[in-house]
């Protein structure tokens, strides 16, 4: 392939976009791996969050991976919106009457919406989280669960989540909690098409495969969203 | 049947075209779509006015000329069928009927419901073929062994007739299922296999250059197909250039 082909042909964008979006969903799991921590409680579950937080911030393994991450999201979104444009520009005057219903799903009609309210959640989750862990001002939990003093004090992301969600503390904790809610139904609509999107694109959702692939997105595109957002459902509603 | 159509009417590629109205009477539910089109044509060369331009040939469901979008769909509301085979039973006495050119830059209108699709044919020739030498000599394909999964799915592939029912049904105007169907029909035989490279690489770049949109696998064109043609088939397109791109040189 030639190296501009690599970027411009249709396919190219299509093998980059299918590539962005299974790391992405990689990083799902690994994110929710870490928020599932949230479910434990009392000064043990605390102290396990913040450490985790800790080596998430500090790892140099993780820091690589998470470059990634950043990059594969904004590389996700650009290819992502050039498609869509270019999609658009394909059509230039519209039917009067299209029945798209009869012979699509709407999420995979819709993928360019979705993904723009994806890109607006990623954006304001991490003002509300990253940033503060990276360059806010934390809380900081002083001792370990048995009482003893620590040694370097650890940020307390723990409390800033609590709070986060904590109606007493957050004036915007409801809307908060029901905005992330919605935002993980969008990411199930996104995956719900996105997930065997992507294995067709690379031309393995094929044969015997292609069934195992459809379920599994299924799967995917309903367990993960629902987990990611029953937390904040059961942070609010413990504080509340 | 009594029906009322709305038909896109458009005199030539700049003008910018527009539905009008007009009333049918009498239709039998036994006609096919296209004779209900000579019903209403003669009803308008009768007025003396300009009959509907519309494309049309084997009526029998294989040439793929008869390119509508009706009711919202390529080849109206059927399954597996074009227009020349879908039947006016399946509408109902007084229904409105919508219909429409195939909509796409790169099937621009000549008039009315009439679009240009030369832009298959240039894919085609961008490297949709297999170079032998028809000199006298050539060798009895049945001499060639070819296992029958793969002589069935080449010859599923081939029975997609370039309507272009694909391009008009998708929201992102994509030829995909088109130029699979025609890349697989020839990557699944030995005859194909010596320009297996060059034959996906040239035919995508033509398809892009033509100004389809990029395929975004909703699906749509697979279930609006008159030949069925499987996804299956992009899924190969998808691999075949990945492999070319890969090793451009083999
Ligand atoms: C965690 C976040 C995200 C994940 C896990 C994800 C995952 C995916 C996957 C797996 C696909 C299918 C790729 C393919 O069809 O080959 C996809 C498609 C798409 N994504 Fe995302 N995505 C995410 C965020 C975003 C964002 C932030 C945007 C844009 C602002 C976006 C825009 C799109 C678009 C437009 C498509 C459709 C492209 C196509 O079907 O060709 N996504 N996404
Ligand atoms: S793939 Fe189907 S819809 Fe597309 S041109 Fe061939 S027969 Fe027509
Ligand atoms: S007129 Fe030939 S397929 Fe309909």
């Amino acid at each position: 392939m030639s190296r501009s082909a690599i970027l411009k042909s249709s396919l190219a964008k299509k093998y980059w976009m299918s590539a962005t979006g299974l790391f992405l969903c990689v990083f799902l799991l690994g994110h929710l791996a870490g928020n599932l921590q949230l479910f434990m409680e009392g000064a043990a579950g605390e102290y396990q969050f913040n450490q985790y937080a800790k080596f998430m911030t500090t790892n140099p393994a993780v820091k690589l991976l998470s470059y990634l991450t950043y990059a594969s999201i904004l590389f996700h979104a650009i290819d992502g919106l050039l498609l869509t444009i270019q999609n658009k520009k394909a059509r230039p005057v519209n039917y009067a009457v299209f029945k798209a219903s009869a012979n699509s799903t709407w999420a995979s009609r819709n993928m360019g919406v979705l993904g723009t309210v994806l890109l607006a959640f990623i954006v304001t989750h991490m003002t509300n989280f990253w940033a503060v862990m990276h360059w806010g001002e934390m809380p900081m939990q002083t001792v370990d669960p048995e009482g003893k003093l620590l040694e370097e004090p650890l940020k307390n992301l723990h409390m800033v989540v609590m709070n986060f969600f904590n109606p007493a503390e957050n004036s915007l904790a409801l809307l908060a909690t029901v905005l992330y809610v919605l935002s993980m139904v969008a990411i199930g609509f996104h995956l719900s098409h996105g997930f065997h999107s992507a294995f067709q694109s690379l031309g393995l959702r094929t044969g015997k495969y292609g069934k195992l692939i459809m379920v599994a997105g299924k799967v995917f595109a309903i367990v993960v969203p629902a987990l990611f957002a029953i937390i904040p459902l059961y942070l609010y509603f413990i504080q509340a | 049947m009594n029906l009322t159509l709305k038909v896109w009417r458009q005199n030539g590629a700049n003008d910018k075209g527009r539905l009008e109205s007009y009333q049918v009477k009498d239709i039998s539910p036994d006609m096919s779509f296209l004779e209900m089109m000579d019903v209403l044509n003669d009803q308008i060369i009768v007025e003396g006015k300009d009959p509907v331009a519309f494309d049309h040939d084997c009526r029998e469901g294989i040439c793929g000329s008869c390119s509508m979008f009706i009711n919202g769909e390529a080849h109206g509301p059927g399954r597996g069928i074009t227009t020349c085979q879908l039947h006016m039973r399946t509408f109902n006495d007084g229904d409105t009927i919508y219909i429409e050119p195939w909509r796409a830059a790169a099937f621009p209108v000549i008039k009315d419901l009439v679009t240009d699709r030369s832009a298959f044919d240039r894919i085609i020739q961008a490297g949709g073929y297999v170079s032998v030498n028809t000199s006298g000599n050539t060798q009895d394909a049945n001499a060639l062994p070819i296992p029958k999964d793969d002589a069935d799915k080449a010859f599923d592939a081939a029975t997609c007739i370039g309507c272009g029912a694909c391009v008009a049904t998708c929201k992102n105007s994509s030829a995909m299922l088109f130029v699979s169907a025609k890349v697989s029909q020839l990557a699944l035989l030995p005859q194909g296999d010596p320009e297996r490279t060059t034959r996906a690489l040239h035919m995508v770049e033509q398809m892009d250059k033509e100004g389809f949109g990029n395929c975004t696998n909703t699906g749509a064109c697979e279930v609006e197909c008159p030949k069925e043609i499987s996804l299956e088939n992009i899924a190969r397109l998808n691999r075949e250039y990945l492999r070319a791109s890969v090793n451009p040189d083999k």
